[in-house]
């Protein structure tokens, strides 16, 4: 195998890993918080469908975080065995943070345990949950420091080169790079934001098919309002993210936003196809991208003229773009409607159709994690470490990639569906109207 | 103390935490598979539901925590070693996961499913035998510079004495540490069948475990003249861990003391991989890398240093809680309480 079939094969088995593990880990890093907020409402409220909606969720996460932890561990190694020059060059610089994580996840493992091992062993419900909050801190905090490596592979500093030789490492100055605070935070509150919508649409399914049961309805309602203050969030955090792609990654941006030509007043495209190097069918909002790129609606964009052709990333990026915007805005008003719709009591938001739309969620947040995903990592080509490491210069030299990637592929289908399986049918075996019963659960209050 | 040396002593450590909470973890996998043959299933399982499926996630950490930190403390192994690990690294990744999935979806999913069991059991043997061949190549002439990049000569490796006495000193302590832990733990639940099962275990793997232990010396008397030399500088630490070996052995035949027995067996392992450790010193690949030609720079060294005194500070305390409230707990022990999610 010639090492182009190396580097080829190295970039679609780290595509594979990043693409599976990616899904689970964002539901570990979102839905602890969603266990911590029920379980202290349920607290708070003295209200048992509160108490038990935490414990159903910490049963599934089960399933969840052992699938992440196992294709985190995958990816952690794969980052040395195929890509061994990175790894190289960035033990010594960025370490640190991965050093981090381990702790992190260390804290989280060891808790995680304790809390799913110790339902009911405490008089007072509160110690119980205090156990919860280094799960959910650790959770976070590995994707902290995680997406901290990552963003120091989009925007690289903290030490020189002389001679081909690193010279004058800092690591703090390594971890706090420019593309530190936009994307940790984006990560962070879009796996936030997709947790909740995951969990709404699994309540609003069980509703379509027959419950009635308050106890969905609370859980619809809860996760539902989550998600619209983090989908807010997440919108207002990725405005910062395109104002640091125009300062640091101009190429990235104009390569998502198909921004050709250096121009003030730029306008945004959305959607549309390329045809030829000629954009075709788009929406063209004026200044738009000025505006998203700097604050100003005249102000002047950096576009894809200004860099070497072999430094501009794939265009299709765009197409991702679109499709984590969309779905992004869309969840949004999904859940705004629903929330305002709860407070007047319109009918529209508890039909049929509508709770539809809440399950069709859950997949879209996922697509729309991924999508982003894609756009953040193909955005970056050609370079492994933007401006000084491409990434066919940081791949290894082995002849037996392709092997790897067949026995990965059947890994993750085997976890794929034995996850799928186990949940449905750990929650299909125990439904919560019959636990409620087990339980004698009678101190659930209505809605607020 | 140079930083090479608390670097390269830390990382140690976590590998022999590693080796003996994961010895513990593949053998009880081991025996299980082994009694579902036997029909005798149900003396291990709940020792295995009780105690493993808490702290698995925990045990994977201190892998984790190695390979993130070698490459941290000394870069240039991603290079020799991340190149030429990529087929038995990944097989062990995949074992590992088939084990990690098991203890999550067995929990609550299909439990009792048989096939799913020998896989487990059986993977806690192969994961063993693949890391255990990071020794081998450590030793040194088994990987060669091709055009500047290393290459791992499988034909080489599959043929040496030293691997394959390797690989079965990796298993038999596999089940040994396991069998000597699990006789303490049935014994506290107090469970005499399994105490009984388990303290027969033990017996039977202690004798392959020291002689393999042994011919290793030999092998590699032949195959790394200068390791060996430092190992017989310091003779007298393998003889202290083979009089803390006698210890145990003593303790399980008379039937006493099976607390006192496990941690001497981990005295014997402490001992015993901190020589081996102190005499591969200053290699971390023969002939090509040494802890002091490939470290970090000064200041990525101290970084990670106070990180990881500021992490134990956290993780001790919580290692604690957690194995007061599995491991020391009477109660939950005996399984008298059953506080699952």
């Amino acid at each position: 195998m010639g090492n182009e079939e190396a580097v080829f094969y190295s970039r679609v088995l780290t595509e594979l890993t990043l693409s599976f593990h990616i899904i689970y880990a964002t539901i570990g890093v979102g839905v602890p918080l969603m266990i911590m907020i029920a379980q202290w409402v349920g607290i708070r409220k003295n209200d048992e469908h509160y108490i038990l909606l935490a414990r159903r969720w910490a049963r599934g996460f089960v399933i969840t975080v052992a699938v992440g932890v196992v294709t985190g561990t995958a990816i952690g190694m794969q980052l040395s065995l195929l890509w061994p020059n990175f790894m190289e060059l960035a033990g010594n610089v960025i370490a640190l943070p991965l050093f981090l994580e381990t702790f992190a996840f260390f804290f989280e493992a060891i808790f995680l345990g304790i809390y799913l091992y110790t339902w009911d062993r405490f008089e007072n419900q509160k110690k119980h949950l205090l156990l919860l909050i280094p799960v959910a801190i650790g959770a976070s905090a590995s994707a902290v420091f995680i997406t901290i490596v990552n963003a120091f592979m989009n925007a690289p500093q903290g030490f020189d080169v002389l001679n081909g030789e690193l010279v004058n490492i800092n690591p703090l100055l390594a971890m706090f790079n420019p593309a530190m605070p936009t994307k940790v935070a984006h990560v962070v509150v879009t796996a936030y934001m997709t947790a909740a919508f995951v969990l709404a649409a699994i309540a609003a399914f069980r509703l379509l098919k027959g419950s009635n049961h308050i106890y969905h309805k609370k859980a619809l309602f809860l996760t539902m309002k989550v998600g619209l203050v983090f989908s807010i969030a997440a919108a207002i955090i990725g405005d910062f993210s395109g104002k640091y792609l125009a300062e640091y990654q101009p190429e990235k941006l104009a390569a998502a936003e198909w921004h050709f030509e250096t121009e003030e007043n730029a306008p945004l495209i959305l959607y549309g196809v390329l045809d030829n190097g000629e954009v075709k069918y788009a929406i063209k909002i004026p200044f738009a991208l000025s505006i998203l790129a700097h604050f100003n609606p005249t102000a002047e964009v950096i576009g894809l003229d200004q860099f070497p052709e072999d430094e501009i990333p794939p265009l299709y990026i765009h197409y991702l773009f679109d499709i984590m915007v969309t779905i992004g805005v869309w969840m949004t008003l999904l859940s705004l409607v629903y929330w305002l719709g709860v407070q007047m009591r319109w009918k529209m938001v508890q039909s049929k159709l509508f709770r539809w739309l809440i399950v069709l969620g859950g997949p879209l947040s996922i697509l729309a994690i991924e999508a982003g995903w894609w756009l953040a990592e193909v955005g970056r080509q050609p370079w492994i470490l933007r401006g000084l490491m491409r990434v066919e210069d940081a791949a290894t030299t082995s002849g037996h990639v392709d092997t790897m990637l067949i026995l990965f592929s059947g890994l993750y289908l085997v976890l794929g569906v034995g996850s799928i399986v186990v949940l449905t049918r750990m929650f299909r075996r125990n439904p919560v109207e019959q636990e409620l019963e087990d339980r004698h659960a009678t101190k659930g209050a209505d809605i607020s | 103390m140079t930083l090479e040396i608390i670097g390269v002593t830390v990382l140690w450590t976590f590998l022999f935490g590693y080796l003996i909470v994961a010895s513990i973890d593949f053998g009880a996998g081991f025996f299980n598979a082994y009694s579902l043959l036997t029909g005798r299933q149900h003396i291990l399982t709940n020792v295995i539901q009780r105690y493993l499926s808490p702290v698995w996630e925990v045990t994977n950490v201190f892998l984790v925590f190695f390979f993130v930190g070698i490459i941290g403390f000394f870069p240039k192994t991603a290079f020799y070693y991340g190149t030429t690990l990529l087929v038995p690294a990944s097989i062990a990744i995949i074992l590992l996961a088939i084990r990690g999935s098991y203890y999550a979806f067995e929990t609550y999913g299909s439990r009792g499913h048989k096939g799913y069991s020998f896989m487990y059991g059986l993977a806690g043997l192969f994961i063993p035998a693949a890391l255990s061949i990071v020794l081998t190549i450590s030793e040194g002439g088994f990987i060669e510079m091709v055009d500047g990049s290393p290459s791992l000569d499988y034909y080489a490796l599959f043929t040496s004495p030293l691997t394959w006495a390797i690989v079965v000193l990796s298993l038999s302590a596999v089940l040994y540490i396991s069998a000597v832990f699990l006789t303490w733990y049935a014994n506290r639940a107090g469970d005499l069948e399994a105490t009984n099962l388990m303290r027969k275990y033990a017996l039977i793997w202690a004798l392959p475990t020291i002689i393999t232990a042994a011919g290793i010396m030999v092998e590699l008397r032949t195959h790394n003249q200068a390791h060996y030399n430092n190992m017989m500088d310091i003779w007298w630490a393998f003889g202290l861990s083979f009089l803390l070996y006698l210890g145990t052995v003593w303790l399980l035949v008379k039937r006493r003391s099976y607390g006192l027995s496990f941690g001497l067996l981990v005295g014997q392992f402490f001992v015993a991989f901190f020589a081996y450790g102190f005499a591969h010193r200053p290699y971390l690949l023969y002939p090509y890398l040494t802890i002091y030609d490939s470290f970090t720079n000064e200041a990525m060294a101290i970084a990670l240093i106070i990180a990881f005194i500021a992490g134990l500070a956290l993780l001790i305390p919580s290692l604690y809680l957690l194995l007061r409230l599995f491991l020391f707990n009477k109660d939950y022990v005996r399984g008298k309480k059953d506080n699952h999610a």
